[in-house]
């Protein structure tokens, strides 16, 4: 199966991480890729930049509306993503928590949706 | 042939072979009834097969596989398990025995997947490894069955969706997977001991369902302290079960139960057990409640308990498994312990905290060393407090009783 890792941290937290630590996490983001992608576990991933650059899209009644944003109230805002195969989602949750921002934000595990699926082996 | 019993004590068996076997609860559900329909039939004419949950186990799998055969969609599926329908049902052996148990373990680690909302996983727990009916875990929680059967359709789902496996987890993980299935089976347990309202009998049977469950867990899973704790807490609490509700349906305080009612065996058991788990593991949740629980079951009379034991040992809960109702039990304890009055003190202490504004037992317990103490009014007050605050019926009644009692002693002349 597919899992779509969607990492939550604090950009407020990140933006105060210090060069060196910041580096350390980016070498340990890094060496997952690399082991993950050896075991044929690694699909895709990247890091977002923070949603002060992002843009939102809505067509309303035909017309589009484009803003700024988001303006979630929450205290995590999406920082990237990974994209994995995992026999099952025991497997998905063990990579979950090796993700480094597991440790200070929340990676929410989603199983990507497969179309026309009959039942599940 | 007793077949009530077969189908309450091998379902949840049966099922979680075959849901390994078939990959899928629903389908394992369905034909695991339409098996059942079939022996109702056949055992009566034909006689009761040498081994019946071999032959119901392979039934319900022939059955499926016929009916996956019928659709053109599943058919691949159909021949997978039509592959393995040969392997597995030989004569009951030591092997079979093993297999079934492995099963077991595997199902109830599924359904307490950390995954599913807690809810969920009692409901589950309770359909599928227990055997239970939708109707009477519906009863039990008192949740409409369309309610529970729509919860347990869901949780099902996910199961099969989010790729939840039906494994037993690994070393490393068995830790914090084990924490969360002895949460559900207590949960269950608390659910038919402490609920007050709902049909008495099913909650009865949810306290057996707990402890077979947490019997289960000991039995597949052995040397692990906090399952041992856990079986004999419930055990402990389980041995006043006739004393601590009157005939009228009134809540008898531990210290004005009957000793004699209280189940001898159910104790000695339980005690064995916080025993040997305080021997191996570090003093875990379970151990030390069990512990404080095995001290009261042991007093031969209320006076006899040792409170200062106990006192002791809700300091060590409190350290790392703070909680309101365990605040309140110290600070009962340090009073039996101590002296009334430092009890007293304490109690006066978490009145002012926010966070237990709303908890009825903490005016429950000042009222009752209020009441001890000789200070009537005030006791009368607390009383009245903890009757806005509790929703159990009988917890009410007993509070109603005892503010009855202080307003007579009250009026009453010297």
């Amino acid at each position: 199966m597919q899992y779509l890792m969607l990492i939550y941290h604090s950009e407020a937290g990140f933006e105060k991480t210090s060069e060196s630590d910041r580096a350390a996490i980016y070498q340990e983001y890094g060496q997952l890729r690399e082991e993950l992608s050896a075991k044929g576990k690694f699909v895709g991933g990247n890091q977002l930049l923070p949603t002060t650059v992002a843009t939102m899209v809505r067509v309303r009644e035909g017309k589009r509306v484009v803003t700024d944003g988001p303006f979630a109230e929450t205290k995590e805002q999406l920082g990237g993503y990974f994209l994995v195969n995992a026999d099952d989602l025991d497997e998905a949750i063990a990579i979950a928590a090796r993700i480094p921002s597991a440790r200070n934000g929340t990676i929410e595990v989603r199983p990507i949706a497969v179309r026309g699926k009959a039942v599940q082996a | 042939m007793d077949f009530e019993k077969l189908h309450r004590e091998e379902s949840g068996r049966i099922l979680a072979t075959l849901i390994r076997l078939l990959g899928d609860f629903d389908l394992a559900e369905e034909m695991l009834q339409e098996a059942y329909a079939v022996a109702l039939q056949k055992w009566p004419v034909e006689g009761t097969p040498a081994n019946p949950r071999a032959w119901l186990i392979s039934t319900a799998r022939h059955k499926a596989i016929d009916r996956l055969r019928r659709g053109r969609r599943f058919k691949r599926k159909g021949e997978e398990i039509a592959k393995t329908a040969e392997v597995a049902v030989g004569p009951e052996s030591d092997r079979e025995e093993e297999m079934l148990s492995d099963d077991r373990l595997r199902l109830i680690f599924t359904c307490c997947h950390p995954s599913l909302p807690m809810e969920a996983r009692v409901a589950l727990t309770l359909r599928t490894v227990c055997g239970i009916t939708t109707e009477e875990i519906s009863r039990a929680f008192l949740v409409p069955v369309a309610t529970m059967a729509q919860r347990l359709v869901r949780a099902k789902g996910k199961i099969r969706e989010a790729g939840i496996p039906y494994r037993v987890p690994s070393q490393e993980e068995l830790r914090d997977r084990l924490d969360g299935v002895l949460l559900v089976v207590y949960l269950i347990f608390n659910e038919g001991y402490l609920a007050s309202t709902g049909d008495a009998l099913v909650r009865r049977e949810l306290c057996a369902e707990a402890i077979r469950l947490g019997r289960v867990v000991c039995a597949l899973l052995p040397n692990q302290a906090e399952a041992q704790a856990l079986l004999g807490l419930m055990l402990l609490h389980d041995s006043r079960r006739d004393a601590r509700v009157s005939p009228g349906g009134d809540l008898v305080l531990l210290d004005e139960q009957d000793r004699s009612l209280w189940h001898q065996g159910q104790i000695e058991e339980g005690t064995k057990l916080v025993e040997t788990a305080l021997r191996h593991g570090e003093a875990g949740v379970y151990a030390l409640q069990a512990a404080i629980a095995a001290l009261h079951a042991n007093a031969k009379a209320a006076k006899d308990t040792d409170w200062p034991q106990i006192a002791a040992l809700y300091d060590a809960l409190l350290r790392t498994h703070a909680s309101p109702v365990i605040e309140v039990n110290r600070a009962v304890a340090v009073a039996m312990a101590r002296s009334l009055e430092q009890g007293l003190v304490l109690l006066d202490e978490l009145e002012q905290r926010e966070e237990l504004e709303e908890f009825h037992l903490l005016p429950a317990a000042r009222a009752n060393l209020l009441r001890r103490l000789g200070r009537m009014p005030e006791a009368a007050e607390a009383y009245q407090r903890a009757l806005t605050l509790a929703t159990n019926d009988i917890e009410r009644r007993f509070l109603r009783r005892r503010l009855a009692e202080i307003e007579y002693l009250g009026e009453a002349p010297d």
